[in-house]
């Protein structure tokens, strides 16, 4: 049996020399955090908010250090104005985005960034590689780090709601 | 209340921190921040904040955490750092031995026509600060207790947070560069060396 799609991700931060792992979690992101939490050579950051992530990877890219933003579409909201950082500089930089509101989502809040994100993160001069199928994450993601430290860009890989299951209101996560 | 003594010049103050700087690395928060360490003489190894109001502290601790064995200060103003408040709380987690916040603290929002900050009216940087597990001496009134911190900056025994009560005074700006890719790579390649 081939390997979950978090495993997968995981192998590619590995191979991509990620070593800074900045995040606000998300049920969808839990494998992935604790896989990179349990990896002595990672530096793993739990963030208050989502925009503190863009700043701390600037401040890690200018130390020599690749790293991924990992967050919810509802984040995505909270970082607007810091996206002008990495614009500023081109820095490079990558976020991994679980999408909410989108595909049986149980809370209607989240519905307005579950929209809003592509258009949001585009209008910031951010990349988006949405993705749907889970055969597809890992590549996705792995092109997005070698564009993005190769180019100076800043991409965002979005994983759909439907890829990570649809989160239920009556289950515990 | 008891009298307390003249606030301190923020120029001078900045100029002391930087005066003996070694191999210091230096993020700036945007505004008067910026304008002090660039008057202090400009280094590749300085980053400018021109705006991400709010990011500068998150910014030295990822910088911190990429070079560990190197001191990083955040050097920004209470505005900013009320703005980013829960990095506090992200650094006091993380516990970096190498990064110190230091807060030039005028209780304005210097930039915008010197409206009064929540420090005017009785909140406590460096109370919050020790609440979230940073080392935060007293508030920082007289340049002795500058020219503590400046060495304390090299000791990587932190995180450290130091709070200094600087006056109000409108200085002429003093704009270092704002192409913010050539300062990215300068500063890369000033800790670095020419890495990818």
């Amino acid at each position: 049996m081939s390997k979950s799609w978090p495993d997968s991700l995981f192998d590619v931060l590995l191979r991509q020399k990620v070593r800074q792992i900045a995040y606000v979690p998300d049920a969808g992101h839990s494998r992935l955090i604790d896989l990179c939490t349990a990896n002595p050579d990672m530096e793993t950051t739990v963030l208050t908010t989502e925009e503190d992530g863009i700043a701390l990877l600037s401040g890690a890219w200018l130390g020599g250090d690749r790293g991924v933003l990992l967050m919810q579409s509802s984040g995505v909201g909270n970082c607007v104005n810091m996206l002008s950082l990495l614009e500023n500089c081109r820095m490079p930089f990558v976020s991994l985005i679980t999408m909410r509101g989108e595909w049986g989502e149980f809370n209607p809040w989240q519905a307005p960034m579950g929209l809003a994100t592509p258009d949001v993160l585009t209008r910031m001069n951010v990349q988006v590689h949405r993705v749907d199928e889970p055969d597809l994450a890992a590549p996705t993601l792995e092109a997005a780090i070698a564009q993005s430290y190769d180019g100076m860009l800043a991409s965002a890989v979005l994983l759909s709601q439907r890829l990570i299951g649809r989160k239920d209101f009556e289950a515990e996560d | 209340m008891t009298d307390n003594p003249p606030l301190l010049d923020r120029r001078e103050t900045v100029a002391r921190l930087l005066r003996d700087r070694g191999d210091l690395l230096v993020v700036t928060g945007l505004g008067s921040a910026t304008y002090d360490v660039a008057a202090a003489g400009d280094d590749p190894r300085n980053f400018y904040l021109w705006g991400a109001m709010g990011g500068t502290a998150a910014l030295a601790l990822g910088l911190a955490l990429a070079q560990p064995n190197r001191p990083v200060v955040a050097i920004t103003g209470d505005g900013d750092m009320l703005m980013g408040m829960g990095t506090l709380a992200t650094i006091g987690a993380k516990q970096p031995a190498n990064l110190s916040v230091v807060v030039l603290d005028n209780e304005r929002y210097g930039e915008t026509g010197a409206q009064p900050t929540a420090i005017a009216h009785g909140v406590n940087l460096t109370g919050v600060a020790r609440a979230c597990g940073l080392d935060a001496p007293e508030d920082i009134r007289d340049m002795n207790a500058v020219g503590t911190l400046a060495e304390r900056l090299h000791r990587t025994d932190g995180p450290l947070f130091a709070n200094i009560k600087i006056d109000a005074r409108d200085y002429p700006r003093v704009l270092p560069a704002r192409d913010g890719p050539w300062l990215r790579s300068r500063f890369r390649e000033a800790v670095l060396g020419n890495a990818p």
